[in-house]
C-alpha cells in the first residue's frame, strides 16, 4: 500500500493501538472510498470497536495515520467530527428524554437552526418509524426502536462518513432486514460506511467490500464475492433415522461424506435452491427415506479456516434445520 | 457563528437538556429538595426546644429557628449536589457521552449544563426552603443589601460544591458510587457552626469545626441574615469557595479529558 490519500472516504495506515502489553491492533491498514460500505468482520475481541473508536476521535492511536473525509484524525479532530456520524455498540441516546426530543438535541448541538432543526427531525421520525412514538420517553421503547432511534441520531447532521459498529447486534430478524435497508439507502445516497459485524451474511448482504479482522490484523480484504471463493463451500447435512438409509444414500451420492455413529450424510451443496431441489428429488427416485436436512452455509469459522488456515472458533455454527423437510 | 456563540449555544442546549432531567426524574428532584425541609421540620419542632434553650436565657425554638436556617441553606446545597454527582456519572456511564465526544461540540459544554442547571436548582430550593421558614415563623432583620450579599455568599458557594460534585461523579465508576460520596458533605455541615455554636464542642472537635468551609460560610449566612456585621468570617467564606471551586473545576476538567481514553471498551 501506498501513501494515505488525501481524498474523500476513509484511509488509514499502520494503526495501532495496545492496551498495556495487549496489542489490540496491528498495523492495521484499511481504505474506504467514498459512498462504499466496508464491513469489518471479526470475532469479539479482534479490535473492531477499538478501530472505530479511534476513527471517531474517542481514543488516540498509538501510531499510524488516518484520514477521515479528507481530515486528519489526529491533527483536525474537530474537523473529523463535524463530518462524521457514529452508532456504537450500546445505545447512545438520552433515556430520561422523549424520541423527539433525543432528534432536537442533536439538532440543536450540530446548529441547524429552529426550523430546519425542526423540518430534520420531523423527516427522519417519519423515515425511521418512529412518529407515534415520537412524545414517548425512551423507557416505553423497544430494542428496535432505540436503535432506529440511535442511528436516526447519527443522521441529523447529514454526515458524510458513518461508523456503525455492530448495528444490527441483539436485534430481532424484522429490525435487522429495517436496519439492513436503511444502511443500503444511506450509501445508495452517497455516505461512506464502515460498519463492523460478526456475522458473514450481514457483511454479505451490505458491504462492497470486506475487511477480516483477527486478533488486531487484517488477514484478509476483498469483495464478498472474492472471499466467499477463498472459503469452503457449504454443505448439507441428511440426518437418517437408520445405518440402511445412511448406506444407500452414501452409494448414490458417493461425493459425500458418511458419519456412522450419528447417522449422518455430508453433502457438499452450493446452497442455491435447484442443488437443494435435485438432491432431494434424487433422494426421492431412489426412494431413499430422510429423517431431517439441515443447511450449512459458509459462516466466520469457515472464513477464518480458509484465510488464518484455521487457528479461530469464533461462533457456533449456524444451522439452519429444515425438520422432516425431505420426508414430504 | 463564532467560537464563543458556538460554545454559549452548546452550554444553553445542555442546560436546557439538564433542566429537562430534572422535571423527568422527579422522585430524585423531590427527595433533594425535600430532605432539607423535613430537617427543618425535625430540628425546629423537635429538637428546637431543647437546642434553642441553649442558645440562651429565655430563648426556645423561635430563636432556634433564627440560629438554624443558614445550617439549612448549607444543607441544601448539600443535598442538591448529591443529585448533580448521580447525573454526571449517569451520563459518563451511559452511551450518550460518547456520542458528544465524536461531534463537533464545545467539550465543556456538556460539565456546563450539570452546573449551571444544578446552581438553578440549588437557588430554587433554597427559596422553597426561605419561604417555608418564614411561614414557620422565620425572622430576619436583613435589608435588601443584606439579602443580596447573603444569596451572593451562598450561590458562590454552591457553586463551589457544584463543581466539586461534578469532579466526584466523574471520579466515581459507578451510579451508586456517585450517590454516595457528596454524604460526605452533610456529614461535614453537622460538625460545623450550622446546628450548634462550635464554643460548645469539645476541644478538639471546635478546632475542626471552626477551621472547615462550613462554619464560615454559616457564620457569614447567619450575620447577613440576622443583620449582624461580618467581617473575617466572609473573607473566609469567600476564599474557600473560590479555593473549592478552582480545586474542583481543575479537577473536573482533568477527569473529563483523561476519562475513557485509556478504557478498552
Amino acid at each position: 500500500m501506498t501513501s494515505v490519500p488525501a481524498a474523500t472516504g476513509i484511509a488509514t495506515q499502520n494503526v495501532r493501538k495496545s492496551f498495556g502489553d495487549h496489542v489490540v491492533l496491528d498495523k492495521v491498514s484499511l481504505s474506504v472510498e467514498e459512498g462504499t460500505i466496508l464491513a469489518l468482520l471479526g470475532p469479539n475481541g479482534a479490535g473492531k470497536t477499538t478501530m472505530v473508536r479511534i476513527l471517531s476521535t474517542l481514543i488516540p492511536a498509538d501510531s499510524g495515520s488516518m484520514r477521515v473525509a479528507g481530515h486528519d484524525v489526529v491533527a483536525d479532530p474537530d474537523g473529523v467530527r463535524a463530518v462524521i456520524g457514529v452508532t456504537g455498540q450500546f445505545s447512545a441516546v438520552d433515556n430520561l428524554l422523549t424520541g423527539a426530543e433525543n432528534l432536537q438535541l442533536m439538532a440543536d448541538l450540530r446548529h441547524l437552526g429552529r426550523e430546519a432543526g425542526r423540518r430534520r427531525v420531523a423527516e427522519l421520525l417519519d423515515q425511521f418509524d418512529l412518529t407515534d412514538a415520537a412524545g414517548k420517553l425512551l423507557s416505553a421503547y423497544s430494542g428496535g426502536m432505540r436503535r432506529r432511534l440511535d442511528l436516526a441520531m447519527t443522521l441529523v447532521g447529514q454526515p458524510q462518513v458513518i461508523f456503525l459498529d455492530e448495528p444490527t447486534t441483539g436485534l430481532d430478524p424484522r429490525s435487522r432486514r429495517t436496519m439492513w435497508q436503511i444502511i443500503r439507502e444511506l450509501a445508495a445516497a452517497g455516505v461512506t460506511i464502515l460498519l463492523t459485524t460478526q456475522y458473514l451474511d450481514e457483511a454479505d448482504q451490505l458491504a462492497d467490500r470486506i475487511a477480516v479482522l483477527d486478533q488486531g490484523r487484517i488477514v484478509a480484504e476483498g469483495t464478498p464475492a472474492e472471499l466467499k471463493s477463498r472459503i469452503p463451500g457449504g454443505h448439507v447435512q441428511l440426518h437418517f433415522a437408520d445405518a440402511r438409509g445412511l448406506h444407500s444414500a452414501a452409494e448414490l451420492l458417493p461425493a459425500a461424506g458418511p458419519d456412522q455413529d450419528q447417522l449422518v450424510l455430508q453433502v457438499p451443496a452450493d446452497g442455491t435452491v435447484d442443488s437443494l431441489r435435485d438432491l432431494l428429488n434424487e433422494l426421492h427416485e431412489a426412494r431413499i427415506p430422510v429423517d431431517r436436512l439441515s443447511i450449512h452455509t459458509p459462516d466466520l469459522d469457515d472464513v477464518f479456516f480458509g484465510v488464518t488456515g484455521g487457528h479461530v472458533s469464533a461462533q457456533p455454527h449456524q444451522d439452519h434445520t429444515l425438520e422432516g423437510a425431505a420426508n414430504r | 457563528m463564532t467560537t464563543l456563540a458556538y460554545t454559549l449555544s452548546d452550554s444553553r442546549v445542555m442546560l436546557r437538556r439538564n433542566l429537562k432531567h430534572q422535571l423527568r426524574y422527579p422522585s430524585m428532584t423531590v427527595m433533594l429538595i425535600g430532605l432539607p425541609i423535613v430537617l427543618l421540620l425535625l430540628f425546629v419542632y423537635v429538637f428546637g426546644g431543647q437546642l434553642g434553650a441553649g442558645l440562651g436565657a429565655h430563648l426556645g425554638r423561635g430563636a432556634y429557628l433564627d440560629y438554624v436556617v443558614p445550617g439549612l441553606l448549607l444543607i441544601t446545597a448539600a443535598s442538591v449536589v448529591q443529585g448533580t454527582s448521580i447525573m454526571v456519572a449517569m451520563d459518563m456511564t451511559g452511551g450518550i457521552i460518547d456520542r458528544f465526544r465524536t461531534m463537533a461540540i464545545a467539550r465543556a459544554s456538556v460539565l456546563t449544563g450539570h452546573v449551571l442547571g444544578s446552581l438553578i436548582q440549588t437557588l430554587a430550593a433554597m427559596g422553597i426552603l426561605i419561604g417555608v421558614a418564614f411561614a414557620l415563623g422565620f425572622h430576619s432583620s436583613a435589608g435588601v443589601l443584606d439579602w443580596l450579599a447573603a444569596i451572593g455568599i451562598v450561590a458562590l458557594f454552591a457553586f463551589a460544591l457544584i463543581w466539586l460534585a461534578v469532579a466526584l461523579g466523574l471520579a466515581a465508576k459507578s451510579v451508586e458510587t456517585a450517590s454516595n460520596t457528596p454524604m460526605v458533605l452533610l456529614l461535614l455541615l453537622f460538625l460545623s457552626s450550622g446546628f450548634v455554636a462550635t464554643a460548645t464542642m469539645p476541644t478538639g472537635l471546635r478546632q475542626f469545626a471552626e477551621y472547615q468551609p462550613f462554619t464560615p460560610v454559616a457564620d457569614t449566612m447567619r450575620g447577613l441574615l440576622g443583620g449582624a456585621a461580618v467581617g473575617g468570617q466572609a473573607i473566609a467564606a469567600i476564599a474557600w469557595s473560590i479555593g473549592i471551586a478552582v480545586v474542583s473545576y481543575l479537577w473536573a476538567i482533568r477527569l473529563y479529558n483523561r476519562r475513557r481514553a485509556a478504557e478498552p471498551k
